[in-house]
C-alpha cells in the first residue's frame, strides 16, 4: 500500500515552494488534514488560514490570482463544491489562475460519514468553462500533478483522498494532463480484451486487482487510468475501445456526471457502440470502514469484476 | 476642481440614462447613487492609467455591485479607457460592455462582478498579494446595501479586519433600495456603522453625494493604519432624476423615450 494522494500533495508542495515564487496556500481550518500544515509551518509568509470560511477564501484566492499570485485552496472536495457559486463567478468567469485543492473525496473517507464526503464534486466541477479537473491514481502521479497544476495558467481542480492508495503507476510514469494511460493489461499483449474498466482515484488499485483476478480465468481486461477528468480524452477513449468488447467505469462518485458520465458522452458523441457499464455511487454515502462501503456500495474488486465479465461465456 | 468635478457628474449621470435607455435594460437607481462615489475615485484617488490598463501598479477597483456596471463604464469612458460611442453598445451582442462587468472583455475592469456578496472577497485577495510583494497598491471596494445580506460578506468583513489590510477601503452604497423593496424591510442590515466597527473596520460615514465629503472621507481612510476602513455613503437611489428618486421601480428597468428626455432635462438643466 502506498501513499494518500493528500499525503503526496503535501509533500509536493514543499518540495515546489522554491520553483514557483507566486505559489501561496490557503486554508480553511482544515489544513491539518488536507496536508498542508507542513507548508504552513516552513513558510508562514505565504500561507493564510481564513477560517472556516469556504466562499470568502475561494473568492479571496481570486484576488490574489488576478494580481499574479499562483494560489493553491484547500479544504475537503464537499466543502469547496458547496461554494459552487463563488467558483463559478470568482474563479472561472475571471479566468482567475485559482488552484482548488478537494481532498477527502468519496466514500474512501470511511467512518466519518455523508456530510463529510465529496461525492458530486466532479460533475459540478466538470460543468464550469476553462477548468481543469484532476484525479490522481496514485501518489507518483498525484506529485507530478501538482506540479503540472502549479505551472499551468488557468483554474484547475485537484481532487484527492484521504486513505491510501496501491501504487498503479511504474517508477518510470510521466504525467500528461488530458490523457488517459493504461495502468495493466495481460501479458502476453491480448488482441482482442473482454473489457477496458476506466478508473480514477481511489479506484484504480480495486480495478488492477480485478483484471489480475481474471487473467487466469482466461478473460482479458485492461484498466486505464484517468488522471484528468476534463478535459477528458475521447480519443484516447476510442483506441482503447477499438479492441474492447464493453467498457466499465468505475469512480468513487455519484454515477451522475462524473468519470462514467463523461465515457458516456464521449462514446456516445464518437459513436463507438460500445456497452458502458457504470460502477458508481447512487445513493449518499454512510459511516463505516472504506472496503466495507466500496463493498457494499458496488465499487470493490469482486464488483468490478463481475461487471467485466457478466453475460458472457468462458473464453 | 470639486465644482469641475460636480459639473461632470451631470454627464455621467446622462450617460447613465441614455446607455441604459439605449440598451433597454439596466439598472439606472443604483447607478445613478453610486455615481459620484466613482467620478471622485478616479478623479481624485484611484492611481491608473487608462492609455495602460494593465499597468501593474495601478490601485484596483473591484465594483462589487455589479449590476451598477452603467456607472462605472460611464466613468471609464470619460477617463478614456475607451471611446465614449461604445457607451452605447451596452449589453449587445459582442460588446465589451456586459450587462454586468467582465475584467477579460473591458480592459480597465478588475473583476467579474454580479453575484453579490464577492466583490469584497476579491479584494481583500488582492490586497494581500499587494502587501506580499510590497508594491503598495491600494484596493477600493465599493459595494450595494443590499448585498450586505449575504454571509459571505461577513466572512471578508471578519478577514480583512484579521490580516490587518490597511491598504483596503470598502465603500457601502447605502441607497436603501433592492429590488424587493426597501433594505430596512428586505432584511435590516443598520446599524451597519457600528456592525462594521465591531468588525474591526475603521468606519465613518458620510453624505455620498457630497463630492467634498466623499473626497476627505477617502482621504482620511488613506492615513489609517493596522486597520481596513469602511466609509457608508448615505445615498438617494435614482439621485438626480426626480420620478427615479427612492423609487424602488426603478431598480432594474429602463426609461421608456419620453422618461428618457424628462430625465435628461432634470440632469442637465435642472
Amino acid at each position: 500500500m502506498g501513499k494518500a494522494t493528500r499525503e503526496a500533495f503535501g509533500e509536493a508542495l514543499v518540495e515546489l515552494v522554491d520553483r514557483f515564487p507566486g505559489l501561496v496556500v490557503l486554508d480553511s481550518d482544515l489544513s491539518k488534514s488536507t496536508m498542508t500544515a507542513d507548508f504552513a509551518k516552513k513558510h508562514p509568509q505565504r500561507h493564510f488560514e481564513f477560517g472556516i470560511a469556504e466562499s470568502n477564501m475561494i473568492a479571496a484566492a481570486a484576488g490574489m490570482a488576478l494580481m499574479g499570485k499562483v494560489p493553491v485552496c484547500t479544504s475537503f472536495a464537499c466543502f469547496l463544491i458547496g461554494r459552487l457559486e463563488t467558483i463559478r463567478v470568482a474563479v472561472t468567469l475571471n479566468r482567475a489562475n485559482v488552484k482548488l485543492v478537494g481532498t477527502h473525496a468519496g466514500l474512501g473517507i470511511g467512518d466519518d460519514g455523508a456530510s463529510q464526503m465529496g461525492l458530486e464534486d466532479l460533475a459540478a466541477m466538470r460543468a464550469l468553462p476553462g477548468m481543469t479537473v484532476l484525479q490522481p491514481g496514485d501518489a507518483l502521479e498525484a506529485k507530478q500533478a501538482v506540479e503540472w497544476m502549479l505551472q499551468h495558467d488557468g483554474p484547475v481542480y485537484l481532487r484527492l483522498t484521504r486513505q491510501k492508495l496501491d501504487d498503479v503507476h511504474k517508477p518510470d510514469y510521466k504525467f500528461a494532463c488530458g490523457k488517459l494511460d493504461a495502468v495493466w493489461e495481460p501479458e502476453p499483449k491480448a488482441k482482442h480484451f473482454q473489457a477496458t474498466v476506466i478508473a480514477s482515484g481511489g479506484t484504480v488499485g480495486g480495478a488492477v486487482a480485478a483484471a489480475k483476478d481474471l487473467q487466469p480465468k482466461g478473460f482479458a481486461v485492461r484498466v486505464v487510468n484517468a488522471g484528468t477528468i476534463a478535459p477528458f480524452d475521447a480519443d484516447g477513449l476510442a483506441d482503447f475501445a477499438r479492441d474492447s468488447q464493453r467498457l466499465v467505469t468505475v469512480e468513487d462518485h455519484n454515477v451522475a456526471g462524473g468519470l462514467g458520465g463523461a465515457v458516456c458522452e464521449a462514446a456516445a458523441a464518437l459513436g463507438l457502440g460500445k456497452p458502458v457499464v457504470r460502477l458508481a455511487v447512487r445513493e449518499t454515502g454512510e459511516s463505516g470502514l472504506p472496503a466495507e462501503l466500496y463493498e457494499k456500495h458496488g465499487l470493490s474488486a469482486p464488483h468490478i469484476v463481475d461487471a467485466c465479465i457478466k453475460n458472457l461465456e468462458q473464453p | 476642481m470639486l465644482t469641475e468635478l460636480a459639473a461632470s457628474t451631470k454627464g455621467l449621470r446622462a450617460d447613465i440614462i441614455r446607455m441604459i435607455a439605449a440598451a433597454g435594460s439596466g439598472h439606472p437607481g443604483g447607478s445613478l447613487s453610486v455615481i459620484d462615489i466613482l467620478a471622485v475615485l478616479y478623479d481624485k484617488h484611484l492611481r491608473h492609467d487608462p492609455k495602460r490598463p494593465d499597468w501593474p501598479q495601478r490601485d484596483r477597483l473591484v465594483l462589487s455591485k455589479g449590476h451598477a456596471a452603467p456607472a462605472l463604464y460611464a466613468v471609464m469612458a470619460q477617463r478614456g479607457f475607451f471611446p465614449k460611442e461604445e457607451l452605447m453598445t451596452l449589453r449587445r451582442l459582442g460588446s465589451r460592455l456586459q450587462g454586468h462587468p467582465e475584467r477579460h472583455r473591458l480592459p480597465g475592469v478588475e473583476a467579474a462582478t454580479g453575484s453579490l456578496g464577492q466583490g469584497l472577497s476579491i479584494g481583500l485577495g488582492m490586497a494581500l498579494a499587494a502587501r506580499l510583494d510590497g508594491t503598495g497598491q491600494r484596493v477600493y471596494v465599493v459595494s450595494g446595501d443590499g448585498e450586505m445580506q449575504e454571509g459571505q460578506v461577513w466572512e471578508a468583513l471578519m478577514a480583512a479586519a484579521k490580516f490587518k489590510l490597511d491598504d483596503l477601503t470598502l465603500i457601502v452604497d447605502h441607497n436603501n433600495g433592492q429590488i424587493d423593496g426597501h433594505v430596512d424591510e428586505v432584511m435590516p442590515i443598520d446599524p451597519l456603522a457600528e456592525k462594521l466597527k465591531s468588525f474591526g473596520w475603521d468606519t465613518r460615514v458620510i453624505d455620498g453625494h457630497d463630492l467634498g465629503a466623499i473626497d476627505a472621507a477617502l482621504s482620511a481612510a488613506k492615513a489609517v493604519r493596522g486597520k481596513p476602513q469602511a466609509i457608508v455613503a448615505m445615498t438617494v437611489k435614482g439621485k438626480g432624476v426626480s420620478f427615479m428618486e427612492n423609487n424602488i421601480a426603478w431598480h432594474g428597468k429602463a426609461p421608456n423615450q419620453s422618461e428618457t428626455e424628462k430625465a435628461l432635462k432634470e440632469i442637465l438643466h435642472g
